[in-house]
């Protein structure tokens, strides 16, 4: 069994800052994460590729380069680091030191600590088109993980779907690197400049996120590459995997010959160890998915665990660097930790910088809104695509009764695969809503059990003998 | 369906996948592996049995469930790809329990 003071689960920019403050201050640190390499998904496999594909920097941009001093403080900070490793429970009593089970290199070990710090993130919103379950059709983040850790990408013909930021950075960096893109289909609806205009003198305090997303489309207006607007009704068509796109561009239709057809309607908090230990969560109507509740310190409404990053709420890199160090030095506070004589000035600065960084949030989230027909979903199109369950059968299971998303699990399967409900859970909530005509937060979500990982017979019986 | 930008440092790594010799490059996840080597899928559905390949690539959608070494329902997409491993197809809904793996066949 190993014992911290401090463990952070997840390696990114929110994990990796924490994990160097809160060794500035003295406590002692382990930090989990299930990649190889240290940097969370917009510094994937920074350190391989400065080693070892220094050229691919230069499309991957500037901010994905930025990540290589971030890693390598990281590793000089002092904290103890177990990658390949997956947290597949988590064990939070109100009192008492919390206990983490790892699966990592086919024994699970134990670890202790007095307090715990989740920064694992967001995850890509699933995107429940006709066809979405047929090889070749991918997220957005997926084919970018692939560039990024293989400089791998999709041939040609390509096309990319959906609406946001990621989406944008993504058709900018294939250009970059030379990789074609056939077309952008672009669902953002008609009137963003319009939607956003409220929000730009409180977003103006982001000016750098925003000269960012400027130039970014900017880059893509000069790229060539076509883009169809305000596309809706989106379809992947084939036998075996795709060969067709099918949708409509401002209400003509449009069909595109395509092998890899990659989707993305923005990011949302990975809920599954925030729902594991049951801690309350919220419906946040902008961003169209729940958030766990947070004191301003950072932590959930579970004692002794905290949250910091995009699994906290959207803000992107910088934020998370912020909420990360805040939960670090407030959870040095409360654990009496020697080292902190400035630490009241630091938190009054990351607080600042947080604001500042969240304050383009409401015109992003008014200008590329997310997708209003997920809980509108209805007939054949896979919802739960581990177990095959439609849009038509969860209405279904709302006809019948069912008034939450754990009724209908036990109705239709649904959410009982091996994915535990990540890629169906917004998209049921969102349909068990419509159907009763209630908000989320009435609906709820599923229930989550361990393990939260898939553990292996051997990773189970090592357990009691762990170390 | 993936093809690979130049990579003059990387390190060549032999595996098999169903039985054939494969190539990857070193640092790729067997996931990765796997579609840039060409293969269109790597698991069919308990339920309908139809072809399934990796969605999400970050360890989500679970869609890259792959037969490592003797061991079914890994994640291939968390998973480095080695010299020497033998991959298979993960067909159905191996290890679970009868009457559910029955159920799926039906
Ligand atoms: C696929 C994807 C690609 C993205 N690419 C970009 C980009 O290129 N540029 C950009 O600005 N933003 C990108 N983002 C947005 C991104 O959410 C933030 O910019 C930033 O990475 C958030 O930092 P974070 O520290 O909160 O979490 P993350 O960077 O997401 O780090 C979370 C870490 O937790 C680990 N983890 C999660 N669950 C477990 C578990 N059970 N056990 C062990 N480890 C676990 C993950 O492996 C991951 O390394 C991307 C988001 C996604 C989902
Ligand atoms: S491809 Fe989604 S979990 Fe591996």
């Amino acid at each position: 069994m190993t014992s911290t003071d401090l463990a952070i689960i997840g390696a990114g920019p929110a994990g990796m800052e924490a994990a160097a403050t809160a060794r500035e201050t003295g406590l002692s640190v382990l930090l989990i994460d299930e990649q190889p390499e240290p940097g969370g998904q917009i510094w994937r496999a920074i350190e391989r590729n400065v080693s070892e594909r220094p050229d691919n920097l230069a499309f991957l941009g500037p901010d994905y380069a930025a990540g290589a001093a971030k890693a390598e403080r990281f590793r000089a900070s002092g904290a103890n680091y177990w990658p390949s490793a997956m947290v597949w429970h988590l064990d939070s009593p109100e009192d008492g030191d919390k206990t983490i089970l790892v699966a990592w290199d086919g024994v699970t070990r134990q670890v202790q600590a007095r307090s715990v710090l989740l920064a694992t993130g967001a995850m890509e919103r699933p995107v429940p088109i006709p066809g979405w379950t047929l090889p070749g059709v991918m997220s957005i983040g997926a084919a970018q993980t692939m560039l990024k850790s293989s400089g791998l990408y999709p041939q040609a013909p390509l096309v990319l779907a959906g609406s946001g930021p990621l989406l944008l950075l993504f058709a900018v960096q294939c250009h970059a690197a030379g990789i074609p893109v056939s077309a952008v289909l672009d669902t953002t609806p008609p009137g963003a400049m319009m939607r956003g205009l409220p929000h730009l003198p409180k977003a103006l305090l982001g000016w750098r996120t925003l000269l960012k997303g400027r130039r970014l489309m900017q880059a893509l207006a000069s790229s060539g590459i076509p883009v169809y607007r305000h596309v809706r009704n989106l379809e992947a068509l084939g036998a075996d995997s795709v060969e067709r796109v099918r949708c409509t561009s401002d209400g003509q239709t449009v069909e595109l010959e395509a092998t890899t057809l990659l989707l993305h309607e923005g990011v949302v908090p990975n809920p599954q160890l925030t729902r594991l230990i049951g801690c309350e969560h919220r419906w946040n109507a902008a961003q169209r998915c729940f958030h766990p509740v947070l004191s301003d310190r950072g932590e959930t409404s579970v004692p002794g665990v905290f949250v910091a990053g995009d699994g906290g709420g959207i803000g992107g890199a910088p934020a998370a660097e912020n909420t990360g160090r805040i939960a670090a030095l407030e959870i040095a506070e409360e654990l009496g930790a020697v080292n902190r004589p400035s630490g009241d000035i630091e938190i009054v600065k990351a607080r600042d910088n947080l604001r500042a960084q969240m304050a383009v949030r409401p015109l992003l989230d008014a200008m590329y809104p997310p997708p209003d027909w997920i809980g509108k979903l209805d007939g054949d199109v896979p919802v739960c695509r581990c177990e095959e369950v439609s849009a038509r059968a969860v209405r279904g299971a709302a006809a019948d009764g069912a008034p939450g998303p754990n009724q209908a699990k036990a109705f239709l399967r649904a959410g009982m695969g091996p994915c535990q409900g990540r890629m169906c859970g917004l998209t049921v909530t969102e349909i068990l809503a419509d159907a009763h005509g209630k908000e989320p937060d009435a609906i709820g979500y599923y229930r989550i059990r361990p393990p939260i990982k898939p553990v292996t017979v051997g990773e189970l019986a090592a357990l009691d003998g762990a170390d | 369906m993936f093809r690979r930008l130049p990579e003059p440092r990387a390190r060549a790594v032999h595996f098999t996948f169903e039985g054939e010799a494969l190539t990857a490059h070193s640092g790729d996840s067997v996931a990765a592996a796997l579609l840039g080597a060409g293969i269109g899928h790597s698991r069919t559905t308990p339920r309908s049995g139809t072809a399934r390949a990796p969605y999400c690539m970050m360890g989500v959608c679970f869609e890259c469930l792959i037969e490592i070494d003797g061991v079914a329902n890994r994640q291939g997409c968390l998973v480095e790809v080695r010299d020497g491993m033998t991959v298979r197809r993960q067909q159905g809904a191996p290890g679970l329990p009868e009457d559910l793996a029955d159920e799926g066949g039906k």
